[in-house]
């Protein structure tokens, strides 16, 4: 990913932002990215040290993710939470999942429509509400 | 297009993570799975409420950004023209067992929304289209999309003070439903309520699944 020098510190970095400037143009990411995808960030990043240094060279939306995702969170929670477009945290997180500093889970969806044993499990769980 | 956007990271932090099981994956995370219903129909239909009573946080809101085809009067060329709009959708999260999660997804039920559905709609365990009786034509889209999609869904009646009753048949007719689909009532102010109406989605999902 390019450095982003604009807005070393967010705090300098315009409120106006054109999404896909974030993205290098790209709108297509690499991975199945739901909205309710859940993803998480890896512990790859030995060291207070080189976490600085990785975060260094990230955009600030890209840092916000990483720390927001040392939870579980869905793409969509990520997108609300860090108030980001949809179209941008999917490819944001696509780089970061290719780089190997995230998770992406596999959602009951993924290959079509969920089966009978998790629809099963979702039936029991709603009924207990 | 240009979004306003406030600093990322400042908002919202306070919405606690999905709470996770102790087992670890090969990776190290744990295991967890997760999965949606949307719930459609017309404006001020009870979406974001039914929603809420169910979520185990308070509704959150995202954005999609999107190129709408708007029918114009003014190009001499009869072309569309092409028009970008931010559409926000809202959601709720409930973890139903340590490792299974379901996403609600409130989404505006006016045909021109339909890019966001063909999003919504991909791996989604089915739909609620919820219908005011004053106003029933506002879900006809919805109807008209999910039919087509092949995506299980029910018809929720939510009752408003002042509705009009009407027979279950009636309404049937009114709304052109197939007779598979089912017609169910809800007050989507009641937890209870929108859980079992989320339930019947379930159903007529395992129901489909059944038959195919
Ligand atoms: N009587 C009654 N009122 C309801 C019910 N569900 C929602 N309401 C009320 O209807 C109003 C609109 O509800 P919302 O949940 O905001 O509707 P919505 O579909 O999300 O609305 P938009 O997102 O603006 O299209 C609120 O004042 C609710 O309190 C219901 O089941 N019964
Ligand atoms: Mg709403």
């Amino acid at each position: 990913m390019v450095a982003d020098d604009g807005g070393r510190g967010s705090a300098s970095r315009s409120a106006r932002v054109r999404p896909y400037a974030l993205t290098q143009g790209r709108t297509a990411p690499g991975h199945i990215l739901f909205v309710e995808t859940l993803v998480t960030t890896l512990d790859c990043e030995q060291g207070e040290e080189s976490a600085l240094d990785a975060g260094r060279r990230d955009m600030p939306e890209v840092r916000a993710i990483i720390v927001l995702c040392r939870g579980v969170r869905s793409v969509a929670e990520v997108s609300a939470l860090l108030n980001l477009p949809l179209g941008v945290v999917r490819v944001l997180i696509s780089d970061l999942a290719a780089q190997g500093r995230i998770s992406v889970y596999q959602t009951a969806g993924d290959t079509g429509r969920p089966d009978r044993a998790l629809l099963e499990r979702l039936l029991g769980g709603l009924r207990r509400l | 297009m240009d979004y306003a956007g406030s600093e990322p990271g400042v908002a919202g932090l306070h919405v606690p993570p999905l709470a996770v099981p102790n087992q670890r994956r090969s990776d190290g995370t744990p295991p967890i799975t997760s999965t949606k219903i949307v719930v459609s129909g017309g404006f001020g239909v009870g979406k974001t409420t039914l929603v809420a009573s169910v979520s185990e946080i308070e509704p959150l809101t995202t954005e999609s950004v999107m190129t709408v085809m708007s029918e114009s009067t003014d190009r001499l060329d009869g072309l569309p023209d092409k028009t970008t709009t931010t559409v926000a959708m809202d959601f709720g999260r409930v973890t139903l067992e340590s490792d299974l999660v379901l996403y609600l997804f409130g989404t505006p039920g006016q045909g021109r929304f339909q890019f966001m559905w063909d999003d919504l709609v991909r791996g989604a365990v089915g739909a609620i289209v919820m219908v005011d009786t004053r106003r029933v034509e506002e879900c006809f889209p919805a109807i008209d999309y999910f039919e087509r999609s092949g995506l299980p869904f029910v018809v929720a009646i939510n009752m408003f003070d002042g509705s009009p009753m009407y027979e279950e048949s009636d309404l049937r007719d009114a709304l052109s439903l197939r007779p598979e689909t089912p017609l169910i009532e809800c007050d989507a102010r009641n937890r209870r309520s929108s859980a079992e109406a989320l339930a019947q989605v379930v159903v007529h999902a395992l129901r489909m699944v059944g038959a195919r």
